[in-house]
């Protein structure tokens, strides 16, 4: 319960913020955090408690945008209905990629190459089949008011990603705490060892897929509501997906706090850079690659992971270095029961 | 239907571009066969040399032809130098690690050429640019005649290199049985970044082959990038035979294909093709372990 009760004090914090700041630069902050924590914490999902490496994230991301963006567009239903059709799609659109790869039995490095193909052949597919608007993208009109999920200021949408925010907080609380979450990370873990004790990899991946996947494509949704724009190349390019991923990494993937701070500290990091060098193209990109890296290097379990051995370390317990060479003899180990 | 001679024509050009495709797949396929690892930063390793030929060209009139061994020795370093710096020390026992860094070796080095260069799509004049051969009924680029051979060539000499001298046999002892290559005496992490480094002089020939007919910008690796994978999974992980068969047959279906459906649904073929071999057959055509 102290998952729910942090949660909770989390979106007490935000919200009043939202509520009591007036300017326009802090609430923009704020919900583009937010937007940033509400991708980490979809891949989070998949990615941290699932093992299961996505490079194509964008996929349902721009399926959800599409869907938001053509409900509207083509077939003139209010954005509110709109929004649970988008998180439809992009769940089946994530249960048929997942049946595909884990039917397959597709892991690691393919599963994340593959998923990258996905994100390919959905972008080429975008530009090329008119109900997309091609290569010009969808522009929605822009109508401020509540019925029409589009808001004056930047503090309606703070609440309604807060919303989705809290509710991708919850869901990964229950991950740690229920049966589907310990199988998750069992399969994580050691697959073989999960089915041998009885849990179907396959349908435990899928659950996380369509989770994960309902999560991007809301970001997507909202992405749609806030900007009234989308072309094939934001919504299914590499940025999304590398934003995603690269704040799990940053925070440390599996964890329930790790997603949150790392997508802030990425945030935060970019506009420092922007405030830095200008709009100069690119180079906030360049500072995610180098963070990457050298957190990937130095820190492989994320700030939160560092933070903690700090913590222990300070204790006089066990110091995270010490663990880690058992888990290096393992490795060798399996390699060389497979020679 | 279309004109026999279309059809041949677009058949050499598919044969012309998958040759240097091959050459791209060669340096992935050998990096994955010898360190297991996925290198995610092929693509703009690609970039990066063709802008090292393009600017060789730009300031000091280097034609791309004669800076060929150049670019392959500054490839070759780059690479040895990266795995050995970087790469080596970023695994922690995990597989998925090396694909995170390489991913994000490949998002800093397209966005530092952002920064550079712009996203301006540059290319060079050369006085053989427009230069044409008759092959048949066919007219053939002659950039893209030479740049067909010259694979074929730098194929020719690594297939040597790994047959013939002790480099090869250390590299091959390795990529079968690393500790009992080590158990031998064989310097096992100069051997990956070796390995490393020969794959990115790969990658710096294949540049050096492609720029006078095509064109470089900051995000020109991201399409070589899965076309190189998919030819390495047709192939089969870590097989030469496979990559440069592949690499042509890759390069055939995307020109006969843009033919059909126009140039972009045709790269889609490509990608069609790679979630398909890796979801039906994973170890490639003609690779046998996986």
């Amino acid at each position: 319960m102290r998952d729910v009760r942090s949660i909770l004090l989390f979106g007490v914090l935000v919200a009043g913020a939202a509520a009591l700041l007036q300017s326009g630069v802090a609430l923009t902050f704020i919900m583009m955090s937010l937007y940033a924590v509400l991708l980490a914490q979809s891949w989070n999902i998949l990615g941290g408690y699932g093992g299961q490496l996505s490079f194509g994230h964008a996929l349902f991301f721009g399926v959800g945008a599409y869907a938001q963006a053509i409900a509207q567009l083509t077939w003139g239903w209010n954005p509110w209905l709109a929004l649970p059709f988008a998180i439809a799609v992009g769940v089946a659109v994530g249960l048929i990629v997942g049946a595909l790869t884990f039917r397959s039995g597709l892991r690691g490095s393919y599963f994340a190459l593959v998923t990258l193909a996905f994100a390919e052949v959905f972008r080429i597919v975008a530009v090329s089949v008119p109900f997309t608007g091609g290569g010009v993208g969808l522009m929605v009109p822009l109508h401020a008011s509540v019925a029409n999920l589009q808001f004056g200021s930047r503090r309606g949408y703070v609440f309604l990603l807060l919303g989705f925010v809290l509710a991708a907080l919850v869901f990964t609380a229950w991950l740690r705490h229920s049966r589907f979450g310990a199988y998750l990370q069992a399969v994580r873990d050691n697959e073989n060892a999960a089915r041998a004790i009885g849990v179907d990899p396959v349908r435990i991946k899928l659950g996380a897929i369509a989770w994960s996947a309902a999560f991007m494509a809301a970001a997507g949704a909202c992405y749609v509501q806030m900007f009234q724009y989308i072309d094939s190349g934001i919504a299914f390019g590499s940025t999304i997906s590398v934003e995603a991923l690269v704040g799990v990494i940053v925070g440390g993937a599996g964890t329930l706090w790790g997603p949150v701070l790392g997508a802030a500290v990425l945030y935060g990091l970019g506009e420092a850079t922007r405030n830095m060098f200008g709009e100069v193209p690119g180079i906030s990109m360049v500072i995610y690659g180098a963070v990457l890296v050298l957190i990937v290097m130095f820190m492989p379990r994320g700030l939160t992971g560092a933070g903690l051995s700090v913590r222990r370390m300070l204790k006089g317990a066990q110091p995270q270095s010490a663990q880690q060479p058992p888990a290096q003899q393992q490795d060798d180990r399996k390699e060389e029961a497979r020679v | 239907m279309f004109d026999p001679a279309i059809l041949f024509t677009a058949l050499l050009n598919g044969l012309t571009t998958g040759a240097v495709y091959a050459l791209i797949a060669l340096g992935l396929t050998l990096i994955y066969g010898v360190l297991h690892i996925i290198n995610f930063a092929h693509g703009a390793a690609l970039m990066v040399a063709l802008y090292a030929v393009y600017l060789l060209h730009e300031r000091l009139g280097i034609d791309p032809y004669v800076a060929l061994p150049f670019v392959m020795a500054g490839m070759f370093a780059f690479g040895y130098l990266l795995q050995r710096s970087v790469i080596n020390r970023a695994g922690h026992g995990k597989d998925e690690n090396i694909l995170l860094v390489t991913l994000g070796i490949s998002i800093v080095l397209e966005n530092l050429a952002l920064v550079l260069f712009h996203s301006d799509t540059r290319n060079i004049d050369t006085p053989y640019a427009l230069a044409t051969v008759q092959i048949g009924p066919a007219m053939l680029a002659l950039p893209k005649l030479i740049a067909f051979g010259g694979a074929l060539v730098v194929a020719a000499l690594l297939f040597a290199i790994m047959r013939f001298t002790d480099l090869g046999r250390a590299i091959r002892a390795v990529a079968r049985e690393k500790h009992g290559a080590k158990l031998m005496g064989i310097d096992v992490d100069k051997v990956y970044a070796m390995s490393f480094g020969i794959g990115m002089a790969c990658v710096g020939a294949a540049a050096c082959f492609l720029l006078p007919a095509y064109y470089v910008n900051p995000q020109v690796g991201g399409g070589f990038v899965l076309i190189a994978f998919t030819i390495v999974v047709l192939g089969g992980m870590g097989s030469f035979a496979g990559a440069l068969l592949g690499g042509l047959l890759i390069g055939v279906v995307e020109s006969l294909g843009g033919l059909w459906f126009g140039d972009s649904l045709g790269q889609m073929g490509v990608f069609a093709i790679f979630i398909v071999v890796l979801l039906v057959r994973p170890q490639g055509l003609f690779g046998a372990r996986v």
